[in-house]
C-alpha cells in the first residue's frame, strides 16, 4: 500500500513537473506543425536540442547573459526551421519526415562528437548555466518542499511554475492564432493544399511560418528541460522523445489547443506510474527477477508508448478531445 | 552509453523521464570496422585487470601502437541509473580495473580530454556493459594514434572506398525491401530497421545459442526474416489497408511499431553488443592498395550475388515483373489481373529476408546490437531517397553511393561525425534533385 501511494506520488510529481512541461511544449509545437498544418516533423527534438544548448553554450561557454542565451536558442531554432523547410516543404509530406528525423539524429551526433566537445562539452555536456534563472525564484531554492507527499527542490518548483505559465501563454497564443484568418489558412492547407493554392495563397510561405513557429515552441521546451535538469547533454535529446511528444499530442487530441497539455500530463503520469510501480513489484518479489529485472523497466516506457501510438492511431486517431474529421490522416 | 557524464544536479526522476536510449553510437558501427581493417590503427587491447579481487569488475587497457600504454587516464564507472560506482586511473601499463557492487548494467567512461597528444578516441568515450555474476568484464575503447593513413603500403582513399563499397552494398541489401514496400503500398516504413535488427539477432541466437555455424544460421535467419515480414503484412498492414487507414496514420503506426520492437528487443536481449562465433581468423589480408578481412570479402561477394539475383528476379520472373507493375501503378496492375495483395505479401517476405541478411552482414562487421537496425535505417532512407523513393534499382545505386560517401568523408571530417555527412547528403539531394537519381518527378507530389 505504501508502495502504491509512493508510486502515485512520484507519478503525480512527474506529471506536474518540468518533464511534463517539456513534452507539453514539444507537443504544442508539433500541434502547430502536424495538427493544424499537416506537416510531418519527426525531428522536433532537434529544435529542443538547439534551444537547450543555445542557453547552455551561451552562458557556460561564452559567458553571456542567461536571457541572451534564450535569444540565441530561439534564433538557432528559427534558422534550423528555415534550413529544413526550404528544400522539403515543396515536396510530399514524407520527405519532410525523413529530412527532419535525419537532421535530429545528425545534430545529436554532431553535438556529442569529440570534435565539437570544445563547444558543446561532447558526451559530458554542459552544466552550471541556470543560476541566473533559478535565483529569480521568490523562495529559497536550496530548500526542499513537501507538497502532497511529493518532495520538490525549490529550483524544480520554480522551473515547473515558470514552465506551466509558459505553456498557458503559448496555448493562448495558439488559440488566438488558429482562430485568426492565418490559422484558417493553415487548416485549409492541412485539408487541401491545392485548393488553397487555387485561392491564391502562397502555401509554401504559410507552411514555412508554421514550421518556424512550432520549432520555436519546441526550442522553448528544450530550454525548460535543460534549466530544469541543470545540465545539457546531447544524449538527453534522443529522437525517441519526438515520438513520445507525438504520443502526447495524439493522446490528448491533435488540432485541439489543450490537447498537448492534457496528453502530457496523462502520458507522463501513466509512464512514471508504470515505471515506479513495476520497480516496486520487482523489489517486492511479486514479479520474479527472471521475468523482468529492474534495469529493464526503463525500456518498458517506450514499449508502452510504441504500443499506445499504434493502438491510438488505429482505433482512436482523434485522441481524447480531438475531432475525427479534423485529424489529418492522409498523405499528399 | 546513456548519460556518461554531466549528471550534476539532475534528479533520478528527471533522468528517468527523458532517458531514451536508441542509437547513441551511430559512428561506433563503422569505427569498429575500421579498427579491424586498418592494421596500423591503435587498439585498446584487452589484458586481464591488475586487481585480483573476488567479485565483479570491469577491466581494460588503454594503449596504442605509437604511444604505448597510456597512464593516468581517469575511468569512471556508473550504474545504469547513473549513480557513480567508482573512479580509477590507468596504471603505468595503461590498465584499469574497477570493482563493482554486483552484477548488472554499467557504463564505463574514460576522460577523453586527458589523452596524450596525438591520441584521440575513435569512438565513444563510454561503453555500456552488462556484467554477469562473478565476471571480470573486459571493456574496450577504440583509440586512434594517427598512424592510420601511413604505413603498410595502404592508400587511405582506396581503403576507405573499399570499406564504403562493402558498407554501401550492405545498406542496399537492407534497403531494397524498404523501397519496394514504399513503391507497392505507399508506406514509409520506419520499422524497417527492426527487420534488420531482428534478423541479425535471430541469426545470433541460432549461431551462438544453438551452435549452428554462421552460414546456415544466416540462411535460417533469412527464412525467419521472411516469416517476420509476412507477419508484419498479414498481422498489421493488410488489415490497416482494409480499414482504409491513411498513409500518414500508417507512417506513425510504423513509428510506434519501431519503438515497440526496438525496446522489446533491448529488454529481451540487453544493451550490450555480441559477436557471432566460429568466424575463423579475422586478420586483414593485404591486397596491395587496400586490406580486407576474409569476412569483409565474403560480405561483398554475398551482397553482389544477392543483389544481382534480386535484379534478375525483378527483370525476368513473373512475380518480379508484377512487383514492378504494382510499384508503377497499383490500380492499373490490379485491373490487368495481378493479385496485388499477393504481390505485396511477396514483397514483404523478400524485404524481410533481405533485411535479415543485411543485419547478419552488419553483425559480422560491427557485432549484434539492439539498435543496429535503427542506426542503419537513416542511412537506408538516405540511400533510398538518393536513388529515388519507390524504385528498386534506385535504392541499390543510392545506398552504395551513401555507403561510399560516408566512409570516404572521413578523409576530410572526423570519424565520429561521418554519419552527419551522410545525413547532410540526404538534405542536399532533397534540394537539388528530390526525385532521386532514378526516380520520376511524379512521385514527389
Amino acid at each position: 500500500m505504501g508502495d502504491l501511494i509512493n508510486a502515485l506520488a512520484v507519478a503525480g510529481k512527474s506529471a506536474l513537473g518540468f518533464q511534463a512541461v517539456f513534452f507539453a511544449l514539444l507537443a504544442i509545437g508539433l500541434n502547430v506543425h502536424f495538427g493544424y498544418t499537416g506537416l510531418l516533423n519527426f525531428g522536433q527534438i532537434a529544435f529542443a536540442l538547439l534551444g537547450g544548448f543555445g542557453i547552455a553554450i551561451s552562458v557556460s561557454q561564452w559567458g553571456l547573459d542567461f536571457w541572451v542565451g534564450v535569444l540565441v536558442g530561439l534564433g538557432a531554432a528559427v534558422v534550423l526551421a528555415l534550413l529544413l523547410g526550404l528544400p522539403t516543404l515543396r515536396l510530399r509530406a514524407d520527405y519532410l519526415a525523413i529530412a527532419t528525423i535525419a537532421t535530429a539524429e545528425g545534430l545529436r551526433l554532431l553535438f556529442r562528437s569529440v570534435s565539437a566537445s570544445e563547444v558543446t562539452g561532447g558526451t559530458r555536456g554542459l552544466s552550471a548555466f541556470n543560476g541566473d534563472f533559478v535565483s529569480l525564484a521568490p523562495w529559497d531554492t536550496g530548500q526542499r518542499y513537501s507538497i502532497l507527499g511529493t518532495r520538490w527542490s525549490g529550483g524544480e518548483l520554480w522551473v515547473a511554475l515558470v514552465g506551466w505559465v509558459l505553456v498557458a501563454l503559448l496555448c493562448l497564443l495558439v488559440w488566438l492564432l488558429v482562430r485568426s484568418p492565418w490559422g484558417r489558412v493553415l487548416k485549409a492547407i492541412r485539408e487541401d493544399e491545392d485548393a488553397v493554392r487555387a485561392l491564391g495563397k502562397n502555401v509554401y510561405l504559410y507552411k514555412m511560418q508554421s514550421l518556424v513557429l512550432g520549432g520555436v515552441i519546441g526550442a522553448l521546451g528544450g530550454m525548460v528541460y535543460v534549466v530544469g535538469t541543470g545540465a545539457a547533454n546531447p544524449d538527453q535529446f534522443q529522437n525517441a522523445n519526438t515520438f513520445l511528444a507525438y504520443a502526447v499530442l495524439i493522446l490528448g487530441g491533435a488540432a485541439r489547443v489543450l490537447g498537448p497539455v492534457v496528453g502530457a500530463v496523462i502520458l507522463l503520469f501513466v509512464i512514471q506510474f508504470a515505471d515506479t510501480g513495476l520497480r516496486a513489484l520487482i523489489s517486492n518479489g511479486i514479479i520474479p527477477e527472471g521475468l523482468l529485472s529492474a534495469t529493464d523497466v526503463a525500456q518498458i516506457r517506450f514499449v508502452l508508448v510504441g504500443l499506445g501510438l499504434m493502438l491510438l492511431l488505429v482505433f482512436r486517431p482523434q485522441g481524447i478531445f480531438g475531432d475525427r474529421r479534423e485529424v489529418m490522416l492522409d498523405a499528399r | 552509453m546513456r548519460h556518461p557524464s554531466a549528471r550534476a544536479g539532475r534528479t533520478r526522476d528527471a533522468r528517468g523521464a527523458i532517458r531514451s536510449g536508441p542509437g547513441t553510437a551511430a559512428s561506433r558501427v563503422l569505427l569498429r570496422l575500421l579498427l579491424v581493417l586498418v592494421a596500423a590503427c591503435g587498439l585498446a587491447v584487452l589484458v586481464p585487470g591488475t586487481a585480483g579481487a573476488e567479485g565483479e569488475q570491469v577491466i581494460g587497457t588503454l594503449q596504442t601502437s605509437r604511444s604505448g600504454p597510456i597512464e593516468g587516464i581517469e575511468v569512471t564507472v556508473t550504474t545504469a541509473d547513473g549513480d557513480d560506482v567508482d573512479t580509477a586511473e590507468t596504471d603505468d601499463e595503461g590498465r584499469f580495473a574497477v570493482d563493482l557492487p554486483g552484477p548488472g548494467q554499467y557504463t564505463v567512461t574514460i576522460d577523453a580530454d586527458s589523452l596524450p597528444e596525438g591520441v584521440v578516441l575513435s569512438g565513444e568515450d563510454s561503453r555500456t556493459v552488462t556484467v554477469d555474476a562473478g565476471r571480470r568484464q573486459p571493456v574496450q575503447f577504440g583509440l586512434n594514434d594517427g598512424s592510420t593513413g601511413s604505413g603498410g603500403g595502404n592508400v587511405r582513399a582506396i581503403q576507405l572506398f573499399v570499406d564504403g563499397l562493402r558498407f554501401g552494398l550492405l545498406i542496399a541489401i537492407s534497403a531494397v525491401g524498404l523501397s519496394l514496400i514504399f513503391g507497392t503500398t505507399g508506406l514509409t516504413n520506419f520499422a524497417h530497421g527492426e527487420l534488420v535488427t531482428i534478423g541479425a539477432l535471430f541469426a545470433w541466437w541460432v549461431n551462438v545459442g544453438l551452435g549452428v555455424p554462421i552460414i546456415p544460421a544466416a540462411i535460417i535467419a533469412m527464412i525467419g526474416g521472411a516469416a517476420f515480414g509476412a507477419l508484419n503484412e498479414l498481422g498489421l498492414w493488410r488489415p490497416l489497408r482494409r480499414r482504409g487507414t491513411g498513409l500518414v496514420a500508417a507512417l506513425v503506426v510504423s513509428i510506434g511499431l519501431s519503438l515497440l520492437l526496438r525496446y522489446l528487443v533491448q529488454i529481451l536481449y540487453g544493451g550490450d553488443s555480441n559477436p557471432y562465433t566460429g568466424l575463423g581468423a579475422s586478420r586483414a589480408v593485404d591486397y596491395g592498395l587496400f586490406r580486407l578481412t576474409n569476412q569483409s570479402l565474403v560480405s561483398i561477394i554475398i551482397s553482389v550475388v544477392v543483389l544481382v539475383l534480386v535484379a534478375v528476379m525483378l527483370q525476368r520472373t513473373k512475380i518480379g515483373k508484377a512487383m514492378r507493375a504494382v510499384a508503377d501503378n497499383r490500380d492499373l496492375a490490379a485491373s490487368s489481373g495481378i493479385n496485388v495483395n499477393r504481390v505485396i505479401l511477396v514483397v514483404w517476405m523478400m524485404g524481410g529476408s533481405l533485411a535479415a541478411l543485411g543485419g547478419v552482414l552488419l553483425g559480422l562487421s560491427d557485432q549484434v546490437r539492439w539498435d543496429m537496425g535503427f542506426q542503419l535505417l537513416l542511412l537506408m532512407f538516405a540511400g533510398v531517397t538518393l536513388g529515388g523513393l519507390g524504385t528498386a534499382y534506385g535504392a541499390l545505386v543510392g545506398s552504395v553511393i551513401v555507403g561510399v560517401f560516408v566512409q570516404m568523408s572521413t578523409l576530410v571530417i572526423p570519424n565520429d561525425v561521418k554519419y552527419v555527412g551522410g545525413l547532410l547528403l540526404l538534405i542536399v539531394i532533397l534540394v537539388i534533385r528530390p526525385q532521386g537519381i532514378l526516380g520520376s518527378r511524379a512521385r514527389i507530389g
